[in-house]
């Protein structure tokens, strides 16, 4: 199909979208990504408490047995946050894209015996809605053709640590350094560490968070493009670990696995800066139509 | 003996009494044998809600274990689905009425805060954690499974468990002792921290 002004434009199925997206919650629960696993074996040899090295070993037992037995890495199969990267020569037949993506969730959810997690009128009655949906849909719109789609299944218990500041310019690195780590120390065993610190700087408030959510899907062991950008995550990484919060907060030298910053330009006032927390049960799965 | 201790392994089977919790320190590795009945948020809510409506609670929680979870869904053929423990912290504003009617031995994940920690003292009561985000492997241990309260909940229904075997670490005991501030001191670099000063944990989850 060509549009008036000739360029080309590739069809995709909604239903195809739904039964992608089914696939990859029900995969994202029971297989840990290679690079968070490879991420925890790097811990365990590491680890000096003998406590926490228990701890690291038997949370790698778990990665095994869920792989195996198709039992949920996590009983909480989280917050279903989709990212979509949409190609604007792409073209969604046959339902829209919410829909597919949501329909696709609550077949997951209901097949593969995943946790329904989501509540409705969450101020008041929070009525199970049963099947895990809505899902939490970010939507970006990027050259090309591509259809890319990422279900990352969250845990309340790190979600529920997320923490957002507006600092003055001038505290730099020093204010975002001090940030981080006091909002990993207080939450103590609550994110379930070794955790994967996203962190967002810049931007406006709603987008720093979701620089920082996308900031917890990038790879454990893949350093930002930017040089700059990466020798913070050093520093920081290197501070997180030196807390000694350790695994489960049972003191140690590894809290956290990584610790990844997305940036973006910002307002002369401003430096909005989001930590969003992922647990060591670091889920995602990504699939490409 | 509802406490024993062979090889450094400590079993525990309910029903506990001042006593048995009197032995449990922070850091001791316990296996649960027995009864053990899960409740988290919704089930707390409610709990509550009875005994300050001068109601009788569900369960008899004297000398007993309350774990904090909401398992995921069995396959056919299993008994229960991912079986992890979730955030205690959430708990706390629900903990102390349910210690003064004799519950024993909390189950959970993470610290509690000073006012639970108080509590678990003046109760002779104890937590332990599980390891967060094991639930697959921690599933292994639950032989039985019947919902005993609050069916409409669902997930966060109040079930009874038969476990065999089933793993925890001693956090908060009856003396005060908190194994997640003396690990944290442990293992702390300040040379690598420069100048940032320690905050103390948080006193609520969120």
């Amino acid at each position: 199909m060509t549009t008036d002004t000739g360029t080309r434009v590739r069809e995709i199925n909604a239903d195809d979208i739904s039964r992608v997206v089914s696939e990859l919650c029900q995969t994202a629960a029971h297989v840990l990504p290679d690079d968070v696993v490879a991420g925890l074996r790097k811990a365990e040899k590491s680890e000096k408490s003998p406590l926490a090295k228990q701890v690291l070993i038997e949370i790698l037992e778990n990665v095994d047995i869920s792989k195996r037995d198709l039992i949920p890495l996590c009983q909480d199969t989280g917050t279903t946050v989709v990212l979509v990267d949409v190609g604007q020569d792409v073209h969604i037949v046959g339902g829209s894209l919410r829909d597919a993506i949501n329909a696709g969730v609550g077949k997951g959810y209901t097949d593969g015996y995943l946790r329904a997690s989501m509540v409705a009128h969450p101020f008041s009655t929070r009525v199970n809605t049963k099947n895990n949906t809505p899902a939490v849909i970010h939507t970006e719109i990027v050259p090309g053709d591509v259809f890319k789609i990422t279900v990352v299944p969250k845990g309340g218990g790190c979600e529920n640590m997320s923490k957002f500041t507006i600092m003055l310019p001038l505290r730099g690195k020093e204010g975002i350094t001090e940030f981080v780590l006091n909002t990993i120390e207080e939450s103590g065993g609550n994110p379930c560490p070794p955790l994967v610190v996203g962190v967002g700087v810049g931007g406006s408030s709603e987008y720093a968070m979701y620089l920082a959510k996308r900031a917890i899907v990038r790879p454990v062991g893949v350093a930002s493009d930017d040089p700059e950008t990466a020798e913070f995550e050093r520093e920081l990484l290197e501070k997180v670990n030196a807390l000694g919060v350790g695994p489960q907060a049972v003191g140690g030298l590894n809290t956290a696995m990584a610790v990844n910053i997305e940036t973006y330009p910002t307002h002369i006032t401003s430096l909005p800066v989001a930590v969003n927390l992922q647990c060591h049960s670091a889920r995602s799965k990504t699939a490409e139509l | 003996m509802p406490i024993t201790k062979e090889n450094g392994e400590i079993r525990a089977t309910p029903p506990f009494t001042d006593e048995d919790v009197a032995q449990l320190r922070v850091g001791d590795h316990v296996r649960f044998y027995g009864t053990i009945y899960t409740a988290r948020d919704a089930a707390h809510r409610r709990m509550i809600t009875a005994l300050n409506e001068g109601k009788p609670l569900p369960i008899d929680v004297k000398g007993q274990v309350i774990y904090y979870v909401g398992p995921s869904p069995a396959r056919p053929g299993n008994v229960i689905g991912s079986a992890g423990p979730t955030t205690a912290m959430r708990l706390d504003p629900f903990t102390p009425a349910l210690l003064d009617q004799g519950l024993k031995v909390i189950i959970g994940k993470g610290g509690r805060g000073s006012i639970v920690k108080k509590s678990l003292q003046d109760h002779k009561a104890v937590y332990l954690f599980a390891i967060g985000g094991a639930g697959a492997l921690l599933s292994k241990t639950v032989k039985k499974l019947d919902v005993v309260a609050y069916e409409d909940l669902g997930t966060e229904s109040i079930k009874k468990l038969e476990v065999e075997g089933f793993p925890a670490i001693v956090c908060c005991d009856m003396y005060g002792g908190d194994l997640l501030l003396q690990g944290k001191e442990q293992y702390r670099d300040q040379a690598t921290l420069g100048a940032y000063q320690s905050v103390p944990p948080a006193e609520k989850a969120g």
